[in-house]
């Protein structure tokens, strides 16, 4: 079908719904098929390529298939499993049911007809009135009606009225049961939107009778019987659930009934996975993916076992038992983490069977079909109608580095592929080659959101080999857009830790209430930072146990603190090495210094160091944990986790809360001008925001954690216990989300709000203000749409489109596996581009190996690299780390007082050499050109060189002069401004002051004379000499000629024991 | 002067069996004649002292203290102008301040009839003519001159050179136009742990940072290091930041482990400091050179001469 249809009018379709949407036009069947259509569009493309992703070889390139996001693992290895033991029509279900929600597939409601039982078919069905609408200018009617008529044909083997009892009683006989599963999934579908939406009822009623009249009498019975029994689960189940949702006043904004949400699969699939975890009640959580595909398929599989199924099942029966034979050693080995050893040992076995194929466009085979599939898979990223963004980026790069080796030759697959008179069986994506030009080409197609990626990764893309060879052009645009990018993963936690300073004004004898309580603190701050020093030491060796090892001194801190009345002491330092450790990007680095820190630490200083790190990137069992890692405490973080845990101090922990709630509310209050201004500051207090909110989350919800998900009277009975308490909670976040919603400040609240919801337990979701909230956050999430030009700028859609969308599909699954939701500063991208590089480093690594080329990709970069000198980079480096810890030990109002005389005085030198030198200059330029041009044999552009190199030279003064008013204002600004004791810090202020200047004035050539001029300058001034002379001081010019007393002494010493 | 872990070792090992005089600092001079003398010593005054920490209660039993300080008598008896007690503490290979420690204790609790306090003993050390008994007072004051390890004047010296050094890093420090906070200042500031220098605006040395400098007038063994790292480094670090240590008679290279973690090692004052102004480097480094070479030839003299003196007993 996908060859047959006309793409455009597909594409046309499915913006045509969003369209409609907004127009409020009703029209159930695009809607619904809409719904239908990218879930099996997606799955199409992972099954397609499954066989090249879990059949690579086991190469680093082939890593990313096995650690994959939870929610696709599970979905191959059910896939697989499903395949050895189901017929092909459940096996393709139960992989739609992972990766998508078990609602549409599953669900014998109105929609599983298409997609449920026989997806194959269903599809067709499906995408008729696309077809269809080509042909007739005014394609609804005729489309509907000839897509009727189609399905009734489907409807026929699909379910046939005897068939069609019996798969109703099931589904009837599972809800008596009480949460059948299919129900389940489909009323958390339903309820999902139930929520949202108050005009549900009539469209899917609507969807009910669509159903009815597409499929025939039986189906009309069915629909109209199946509909009945969700409203009436609602009401009985979910509508306690729901109605706070729905009623909830929600923001203008986005109370608007959008009826574009409804039909999106979007909507379709994050209803239920949040409620797996946030909405539903027991029965429908417990309900595991494998039993609810099993159960699925088996009542689907009893009830339409007509003729049609029987062939395709007995044909998908051949080609798994083909692909099983294939698949079963490598499958094995790709469930294991991947060790080295392992993968020598594979790469070993993988030598011996056939070298790996290398990608040519030559043999890309269906390039047409293939391009349909792009065009269709780029719309539905494009439209936000996938569950994630990032997922599906994931997924491309994981095409893009797939590696596969011919089991079979070509002709075999060729004879396959043909043979294959079904559309939809055709190999598309089996061999390498077409994977590559697919990730390609859909690469191409979404460039505006690659642009978007780090550096790093872009550059990976940029230097993979494949791209270049599928696409110069796309190379070359990513290599542009690695220059233009600014976007920077936050590095992982340094190695090296600041402590929090020592700050006089809150840290003295004055500020403790007995000199006791002042002595414990000091020791306290000791003992920490011991703790800490050895958490960082030993936490990785094997074996080594936190509470073993730090516990006992950990418990003795508290012992120590509740005994001295130190706790609100001992939160303020603990929050402050948090941030210190955790925050992520240094707030005051400039980007391009840290853009180029950042390469350098990809790349390594030389290439032993950087194959090192590749290769610990390799032997890491989760070297690639997919773009949704669930929520955890990476890097320092867990330390303080831990230390959380073990300590289990009610009075710590009421402080701390205190103290982030305050500091969040604070945060969420910054007022941030324009976001191009204050890009570092935003970057920072989001960051920041985003720590503390995690750690709020974690400590709220601590005390109701559970290890498993308590059973359903547990449930309820906590729920209405935890309703009931008359306190607030810690934060009311409901407030703070609508609060957000209403000034516009979304992009600042939401990302710190998921952190803290991120947390939640299990009952937490069940609660009023969380559902409310959640509800409220599902509603924005929907309504963002990358590629509309609204008032919200495209990084910050992607921001929270991000966020958003790893919200929803890690509440989804429970796993707690690792998180490194390694989140940008101000492009937020990276996001999970970290994953991409991971994928990309390991391919590159992968395929060097395997040309047995030593690093020839990166080699030329590095070298490149080396030339720009180091020492003036690591120069560079010292003197931000220089000022950085300068400023880390003054009060931060130093800071903010030094910036902004630096940025005044800046500007004002600006306008003051504008004013007067500038503008003599140019008055004589002008002069000079005019003289120049009457003379007789001139030459305008060589004039216009000539005067330009001269003018230049005169504009050296200008910034001699610009520094000499820097000079001479700033320190009086700084002097005024500033406590008399922090004079040394005038002459920082200077540099910092002439650093803007320098910024505003000069271009980056002249900058560097400039700046040692400047230098030059402050150094015959001198600094002003600290007035802190003590009596011991030697006067000026001593050369220490007077012999020293200790010299003295001895020969006294000597003298006396001589004369003895 | 930065010395291996197998060097340290091998010096140490030299140094076990000597006594703390004269002729057995010139052999271990002569036996290392490429290290600096005053590291040597050092090094030799560190061990000497843990060797007399495990040996000392060996001497303090009642028993032996009896022992002692009846053959004191006797012989004092017998030879009233000799040094008999500086001879028996070389005899029983004790330190001979610590022998007239023992001694003088064991005397003062015959005349006042109890336990003296230590106030009294001290005063009485340091001050040999308030011993009522003249010639006890000759023999201790004997032996405190005589000790290059223990003794008040030996804690004198220590002190002055710990102040010294003190004194002459914040020198240099001004000489680099280094604006800093020393330890006073910051007790009057109401700082709860002082290492000897804040720097105001810190500076890198070897590409690290330094917020602050300790000075140590010793040679930085594993056991010093250990101690200073628990009771001062690493309280420095945990409330300044990272920081410098200058252990200006050299210390066991492989102790300067912990650049990376803030705790910088040297044994001399830093020659490549770099500021946050770039010409403050660029200009001086021209000067650098020079100057350095004063400054080191001052600390030499001070290294050198000064525990040389100290140990010509």
């Amino acid at each position: 079908m996908l060859r047959k249809v006309d793409i455009n009018t597909v594409l046309g379709w499915l913006k045509d719904v969003e369209g409609a949407d907004y127009q409020s036009f009703t029209e159930p069947e695009f809607t619904v098929q809409k719904l239908e259509f990218v879930p099996f569009l997606l799955n199409f493309l992972r099954e397609q390529s499954s066989q090249v992703l879990t059949n690579g070889p086991a190469t680093p390139a082939k890593t990313p298939s096995h650690p994959r996001p939870a929610a696709r693992t599970q979905g191959f290895s059910d896939k697989l499993a499903g395949r050895s033991t189901s017929s092909g029509a459940g096996s393709r279900s139960a992989s739609r049911v992972q990766l998508f929600s078990p609602a549409p597939s599953v669900s014998p409601g109105s929609e599983s007809e298409a997609a449920g039982p026989s997806g194959l078919s269903g599809v067709s069905a499906f995408s008729s009135p696309s077809f269809s609408s080509t042909r007739t200018p005014s394609p609804r009617l005729p489309g509907s009606e000839r897509r009727c008529g189609q399905r009734v044909s489907l409807g026929d083997y699909m379910f046939s009225p005897p068939e069609n009892s019996p798969n109703h009683q099931s589904h009837k006989g599972r809800k008596k049961g009480g949460g059948s599963t299919a129900v389940g999934g489909q009323l958390r579908h339903e309820g999902g939107r139930g929520d949202l939406h108050s005009n549900e009822a009539g469209r899917w009623e609507a969807g009910g009778r669509r159903s009815a009249r597409g499929v025939g009498g039986g189906h009309t019975r069915m629909g109209e019987q199946v509909s009945p029994p969700f409203a009436g689960q609602l009401n009985l189940n979910n509508l306690e659930d729901f109605p706070p949702v729905g009623s909830s006043p929600i923001s203008p904004a986005t109370s608007k009934p959008s009826r574009r949400i409804n039909p999106t699969p979007v909507s379709g699939d994050r209803p239920h996975s949040k409620p797996k975890t946030c909405f539903t009640s027991t029965p429908f959580q417990k309900a595991s993916s494998p039993l609810l595909e099993t159960e699925a398929s088996d009542g689907l599989m009893t009830a339409g076992s007509s003729m049609r199924l029987k062939e395709e099942r007995e044909l998908l029966k051949r080609e798994k038992t083909k692909r099983a034979q294939q698949v079963a050693s490598p499958l094995l080995s790709a469930l294991d983490p991947c060790t080295p050893t392992k993968t020598g040992a594979r790469t070993g076995s993988k030598v011996t069977s056939d070298m790996p194929t290398s990608p040519e466009p030559s043999k890309v085979t269906f390039s047409s079909e293939l391009d349909v599939l792009v065009e269709l898979y780029c719309t539905c990223i494009s439209e936000n109608l996938v569950p994630n963004i990032f997922l599906e980026l994931f997924f491309v790069m994981q095409l893009l580095t797939s590696w596969a080796h011919h089991t079979h030759d070509n002709e075999e697959q060729k004879s396959l592929c043909a043979a294959n008179t079904e559309v939809l069986e055709r190999c598309y994506l089996r061999q390498v080659h077409n994977c590559v030009y697919f990730a390609v080409k859909v690469l191409e197609n979404q460039f505006q959101l690659i642009a978007h990626l780090d550096k790093c990764t872009l550059r990976l893309l940029a230097e993979n080999e494949r791209v270049a060879c599928f696409s110069p052009d796309l190379r070359d645009r990513l290599t542009q857009a690695q220059d233009r990018s600014t976007a920077k993963l936050s590095p992982s936690a340094s190695t090296f830790i600041h402590s929090v300073p020592f700050q006089p004004a809150t840290d003295n004898r004055s500020n403790f209430f007995s000199d006791k309580a002042f002595h414990t603190f000091k020791k306290q701050r000791d003992v920490f930072y011991e703790v800490l020093r050895e958490w960082e030491d030993l936490h990785k060796e094997p074996g080594w146990s936190f509470d073993a090892a730090l516990g006992g001194r950990i418990r003795g801190i508290m012992s120590q603190l509740t005994s001295a009345g130190n706790h609100s002491h001992f939160a303020r330092l603990f929050l402050k090495q948090l941030v210190q450790v955790c925050k992520g990007p240094r707030p005051s680095s400039s980007s391009v210094d840290a853009a180029d820190a950042d390469l350098l630490g990809m790349l390594g200083a030389d290439s032993l160091g950087r194959l090192k790190r590749l290769e610990e990137r390799l032997i890491q069992p989760h070297g690639v944990v997919g773009p949704c890692p669930p929520p955890s405490f990476p890097g320092h973080q867990e330390f303080f986790r831990d230390f959380i845990q073990t300590a289990s101090c009610c009075q710590l922990n009421q402080h701390l809360q205190d103290s982030l709630c305050q500091q969040l509310l604070q945060l969420d209050e910054v007022s941030i001008l324009s976001p191009a201004d204050e890009k570092q500051r935003f970057s920072s207090v989001l960051l920041l925001a985003r720590l503390l909110a995690k750690f709020l989350g974690f400590i709220s919800f601590f005390p109701y954690q559970t290890s498993g998900r308590p059973s359903r009277d547990i449930q309820e009975t906590s729920v209405a216990l935890r309703s009931k308490v008359t306190s607030l909670p810690v934060l009311d976040v409901c407030a703070v989300l609508n609060n957000s919603i209403r000034r516009k400040r979304t992009i600042l609240t939401v990302p710190w709000l998921v952190e803290f919801l991120s947390m939640l337990d299990f009952i937490g979701p069940l609660l009023l203000c969380y559902r409310t909230t959640l509800g409220s956050l599902l509603l924005l999430y929907r309504k963002l749409q990358l590629n509309r030009s609204e008032e919200m700028c495209y990084l910050n859609k992607l921001l929270l489109v991000s966020v958003l969308g790893w919200l929803f599909q890690v509440r989804r699954d429970t796993r707690m596996v690792q998180l490194k939701l390694g989140i940008n500063a101000l492009c937020l991208v990276s996001v999970c581009s970290g994953e991409f590089r991971k994928l990309l480093a390991a391919f590159v690594s992968g395929s060097t190996a395997r040309s047995g080329g030593i690093i020839r990709k990166i080699t030329p970069t590095s070298a490149e690299l080396k030339d720009t000198p180091t020492a003036m980079r690591s120069q560079q480096k010292l003197q931000v780390d220089l000022e950085q810890a300068f400023f880390h030990n003054q009060p931060p109002s130093l800071r903010r007082t030094v910036e902004f005389v630096a940025e005044r005085v800046g500007s004002n030198a600006v306008k003051h050499m504008k004013a007067t030198l500038v503008r003599e200059l140019v008055e004589r330029g002008e002069k000079m050109l005019r003289d120049g041009l009457e003379s007789p044999n001139s030459n305008a552009s060589m004039l216009n060189e000539s005067i330009c190199a001269r003018l230049c030279e005169a504009g050296l003064e200008a910034l001699a002069k610009a520094t000499k008013y820097c000079d001479e204002k700033s320190p009086e600004a700084i002097r005024v401004l500033l406590p008399d004791e922090t004079t040394p810090t005038v002459k920082l202020s200077w540099g910092h002051a002439s650093k803007m200047t320098l910024c505003l004035l000069c271009e980056a050539l002249v900058r560097r004379e400039w700046r040692s001029k400047y230098d030059r300058v402050i150094k015959v001034l001198g600094s002003p000499k600290q007035g802190s002379e003590r009596v011991m001081c030697c006067p000026p010019h001593c050369k220490h000629n007077s012999p020293l007393p200790s010299d003295i002494l001895i020969e006294i010493k000597v003298h006396f024991s001589c004369c003895n | 002067m930065r010395l291996s872990r197998a060097e340290y070792k091998e010096i140490v090992r030299w140094t076990d069996h000597l006594r703390p005089t004269r002729q057995c600092m010139k052999m271990l001079k002569d036996r290392f004649p490429h290290h600096s003398q005053s590291t040597l010593l050092s090094i030799f005054s560190l061990e000497y002292q843990k060797r007399i920490k495990r040996t000392i209660s060996m001497h303090r039993s009642p028993a032996d203290v009896e022992r002692y300080f009846q053959r004191y008598l006797s012989e004092a008896e017998a030879r009233p102008t000799a040094p008999v007690l500086l001879e028996l503490a070389n005899e029983m290979d004790l330190s001979p301040a610590l022998m007239a420690r023992i001694i003088l204790d064991r005397f003062l609790q015959d005349v006042d009839g109890g336990i003296p306090s230590k106030t009294v003993l001290n005063s009485m050390l340091k001050e040999p003519s308030l011993i009522p008994d003249q010639i006890l007072a000759n023999n201790i004051y004997q032996c405190t001159i005589n000790d290059c390890c223990y003794g008040p004047l030996v804690d004198c010296i220590k002190h002055a050179i710990g102040q010294e050094h003190e004194v002459l890093l914040r020198d240099k420090l001004k000489e680099q136009n280094l604006s800093f906070l020393d330890e006073n200042q910051l007790r009057t500031m109401g700082y709860d742990k002082t290492p000897d220098i804040i720097l105001e605006v810190p500076v890198a040395v070897e590409g690290h940072i330094v917020h602050w400098i300790e000075s140590k007038a010793s040679f930085g063994d594993d056991h010093s290091h250990r101690t200073y790292l628990n009771e001062q480094f690493w309280s420095y670090w945990n409330r300044f930041g990272p920081g410098l240590v200058i252990y200006w008679y050299g210390f066991i290279g492989e102790l300067d482990c912990q650049r990376d973690r803030g705790i910088l090692l040297k044994d001399c004052f830093p020659t490549d400091i770099v500021t946050l102004c770039h010409a403050t480097q660029q200009e001086r480094t021209p000067e650098a050179p020079k100057e350095d070479k004063e400054w080191k030839k001052g600390i030499r003299r001070v290294a050198d001469e000064k525990p040389g003196k100290k140990l010509n007993v």
